[in-house]
């Protein structure tokens, strides 16, 4: 009950709020006071708007930075995961490094039904996944990296990878290849170099491109010589991945697996399984990016209001002349709060821009849910840009409303009068 | 003071920009300390390491266990004062939002190697007699209302699968500012007697208490080539090295926060501090005729400062209230995101001296420029 209410509120004020900014837009269309006035205003009181087009555009910048990210690192997480793609993990296992499937396992989901076939049998991959310490290139401090054990066939199975310089690792040698980002990130990891990993020493062959997603920050080997230099038994694997026959797949193989009483496992679908990896590190930093834009935005409608009343103040006299020439206070109201929406929506178009060149910006951080590093990059979407500029039409017309209406209060003989 | 009317005068001539101002500064403030505070969560484990104290991992990895007899050789080096063995638990509680971590730990040692966290006698005695005891900090404890005597179950997928029973025996608090009270404590020997057989006799990381800092590179050297051309090699570093290691990784993203953050804050302070200049800069012609009627330049300046740096002092003062109320709200949002938010005595006086130093600047320019005013030109302008 009580949330109701405070909802019904929050959509009251919503609706208020855009009521009044698209009145306040479309003002010049109906009121007789000239759009001119407004721009030659602001033009000669330059400063004051300035401060005020600043304090908005850094808030609107860094509101789209903080989501940008935030959207960057879960479109990466998710874009790793395919739809017509299984993964199998131990049942109640919250990463594939708290999972384990025993070979006895995969031989037995070998057979499921559901499962897509290609030449050589069916199209899975048992994997083993580790951590491996690499020297970072910017800061030469270990970081780590992410390496998959793999097995021979899954270029076959992750259909979104591809190899883009020298050639797929062969089974059974010491090979490895590495995602575009991880060569990019980490030292040593150019094509042709060999580095020492575990108990065994690896020859990188090949660089592979993932579509941008956590793949790229990852390193593939062999799965049953990466379990050696680990020291770890061949006869687990951290999870199962599997092509699905077709996408709607998921619930005949899942029904299949489940019932089977020789099996403890989950199937989640791929998509799923990242979209869920990406939770932790997403909510921290919308909550964060939310807090800082929050106190921002109560500053900028500081400054906004601020700029106004000055506005307001120093065009007493302007103020009381139109009114004595017949315009009314509506007109003024109007006017007054199209000149804060005008203010505002240039510092929200600067701040549109001033982000813009982030999109596409790779960075990388630690993921909480895997331990792992991640490379991510920013992602602008139109989506964003609109509601930037809309929360700075918010903040100019909260910001300016109440000088609106005080300038439209004030008495039309006492003005003129005043110095 | 004599003028003390006069400068409160100008200070309430407009009430609404007064204020405002005053407003303005706040909030900077509050998102001064807002960001300080986040900084300092992210990186907490480098500031409460110990210094007298190494970690122990396996040279190829961080999920890499290492065998148990490993406590005993570290031991035998001189200058180790005591040894301490680990593992990660990686349990969940109820369900996966419920993060904390929990250690499996060396009951014999562990106290001795981390000394600032404190559990009383009595509760430690039971938890040695109690196999399935538990040990939980204070953060974790109050977090989810557990009390002693509570059963706790933990399921693990990690270790052999369902879920473990534990009963809390202790809370352990830390005598340290800020020391990480979300840990969760329990019994080596319960943990190797369910444990798969390939995990069976391991340690995930040790941690070393050394007999005085000057020593800690020496023994790091001697534990590495203890074990060096061994089938488990081992990375000793200092805790603090250790902490770092996880910091840098966040690297951007605190980085990003910060400098965004921070940019910010430094244009909010000279956006405010540019209107309290044009407020003085409007009144030109007053500060003209208070030197006609025999006010030394220096009074004009005095009087244009006071103005500036009261509105800074309260504005700042503001701020810091209302930042000292609302980040125990906020840290509430991020539990288990991060670590608990903390807001220092030095961070507050950090925060008010810089209010104050933008108070001072923003009035001095105007102010310079009001002493070396020439009355003739100034009461001529309109």
């Amino acid at each position: 009950m009580f949330f109701v209410v405070i909802g019904l509120f929050l959509l009251g004020v919503a609706v208020v709020l855009a009521l009044g900014i698209i009145v306040g837009l479309l003002s010049p269309l109906f009121i007789a006071v000239p759009i001119a006035y407004n721009f030659r205003s602001i033009k000669v009181r330059w400063a004051s708007a300035v401060v005020a087009v600043l304090g908005i555009a850094g808030t609107v910048g860094v509101f789209i930075a903080m989501l940008s990210l935030a959207r960057g690192f879960r479109a990466t997480l998710v874009s790793s995961g395919s739809a017509d793609n299984a993964l199998i993990t131990r049942a109640g296992a919250t990463s594939e490094m708290t999972s384990g499937v025993s070979l006895d396992s995969v031989k037995i989901i070998q057979d499921a039904p559901g499962i897509a076939r290609g030449a050589d049998g069916p199209l899975l991959t048992p994997e083993a996944v580790l951590m491996a310490p690499i020297p970072l290139r910017s800061t030469g401090t270990d970081a780590n990296v992410q390496l998959r054990g793999v097995s021979p066939n899954v270029l076959a199975i992750r259909s979104n990878v591809k190899i883009i310089e020298g050639r797929m690792f062969r089974p059974g040698l010491s090979e490895l290849v590495v995602g575009k980002n991880a060569r990019a990130t980490y030292s040593g990891l150019t094509l042709g170099n060999t580095i020492s990993l575990g108990s065994a020493r690896w020859e990188v062959v090949g660089i592979f491109d993932a579509g941008g997603s956590a793949f790229d920050s990852e390193v593939w080997g062999d799965a049953h010589l990466l379990n050696g230099a680990y020291k770890r038994p061949d006869t687990f694997s951290q999870s199962v991945t599997v092509h699905l026959a077709s996408p709607a797949a998921l619930q005949q193989l899942r029904d299949s697996l489940t019932a089977d009483p020789r099996l403890n496992v989950d199937v989640t679908r791929e998509i799923d399984y990242y979209a869920k990896q990406s939770t932790r590190m997403t909510t921290l930093i919308t909550r964060l990016g939310g807090f800082v834009a929050m106190i921002m935005a109560i500053g900028a409608v500081f400054g906004a209001l601020n700029t106004m009343y000055s506005a307001v103040a120093e065009r007493g006299r302007e103020i009381a002349t139109m009114r004595a020439l017949g315009f009314g206070g509506a007109n003024v109201v109007l006017s007054f709060v199209f000149e804060a929406l005008m203010i505002s929506l240039f510092g929200g178009v600067l701040g549109c821009l001033a982000v813009l060149p982030l999109n596409g910006l790779t960075t990388s951080t630690m993921n909480f849910q895997t331990f792992s590093n991640l490379a991510f990059a920013f992602k602008v979407t139109p989506l964003l840009l609109l509601s930037g500029v809309c929360f700075a039409l918010v903040m100019g017309f909260l910001g300016g409303i109440l000088p609106a209406i005080r300038a439209a209060r004030q008495p039309v003989a006492l003005a003129l009068r005043a110095l | 003071m004599k003028f003390s009317r006069l400068i409160l005068a100008n200070l309430f001539r407009k009430k609404v920009r007064l204020i405002l101002t005053i407003g303005s500064f706040a909030v900077a403030l509050v998102l001064f300390t807002f960001l300080a505070v986040v900084k300092s969560a992210f990186s907490r484990g480098t500031e409460i390491a110990g210094a007298d104290r190494l970690v122990v991992v396996s040279r190829i990895g961080l999920m890499q266990l290492m065998p148990i007899s490993y406590r005993d050789k570290i031991l035998a080096i001189p200058g180790v004062k005591a040894v301490t063995h680990n593992h990660w638990f990686g349990g969940v509680y109820q369900d996966e939002k419920n993060f904390f971590p929990q250690f499996v730990i060396d009951p014999e040692y562990q106290r001795q190697v981390m000394t600032e966290l404190v559990v009383p006698e009595d509760q430690w005695n039971n938890f040695l007699k109690d196999r399935q005891g538990a040990i939980a900090g204070a953060r974790t404890a109050e977090r989810f209302h557990w009390k002693i005597g509570d059963r706790i179950p933990i399921k693990t997928t990690l270790y052999g699968g369902s879920s473990w029973q534990f009963n809390l025996d202790g809370i352990y608090h830390s005598e340290r500012a800020g020391g990480d009270e979300s840990q969760f404590w329990l019994q080596w020997k319960y943990f190797d007697e369910n444990a798969p057989d390939v995990i069976k006799s391991t340690a995930g990381w040790y941690v070393v208490k050394l007999d005085s800092p000057d020593s800690a590179v020496r023994v790091a050297k001697a534990i590495d080539e203890k074990f060096a051309n061994s089938s488990f090699e081992t990375k000793t570093e200092t805790e603090s090295a250790f902490a770092a290691y996880f910091v840098k990784q966040f690297g951007n993203i605190e980085l990003l926060i910060l400098t965004i953050g921070g940019v910010v804050f430094l244009t909010h302070l000279l956006v405010t501090g540019n209107t309290m200049a044009i407020s003085v800069r409007e009144r030109t012609s007053e500060l003209a005729v208070l030197k006609a009627i025999g006010f030394s330049g220096r009074a004009v300046l005095f009087f244009v400062l006071a103005e500036s740096v009261i509105i800074a002092l309260f504005g700042g003062f503001l701020g810091l209230t209302l930042a000292y109320l609302a980040i125990p709200v906020i840290g509430l949002a991020l539990t288990g995101l991060l670590p608990p938010l903390i807001l220092s005595k030095s961070l507050l006086t950090l925060g008010l001296g810089f209010a104050l130093f933008v108070g001072a600047v923003s009035g001095l320019l105007p102010g310079i420029g009001a002493m070396r005013l020439r009355v003739v030109n100034a009461l001529r302008r309109v």
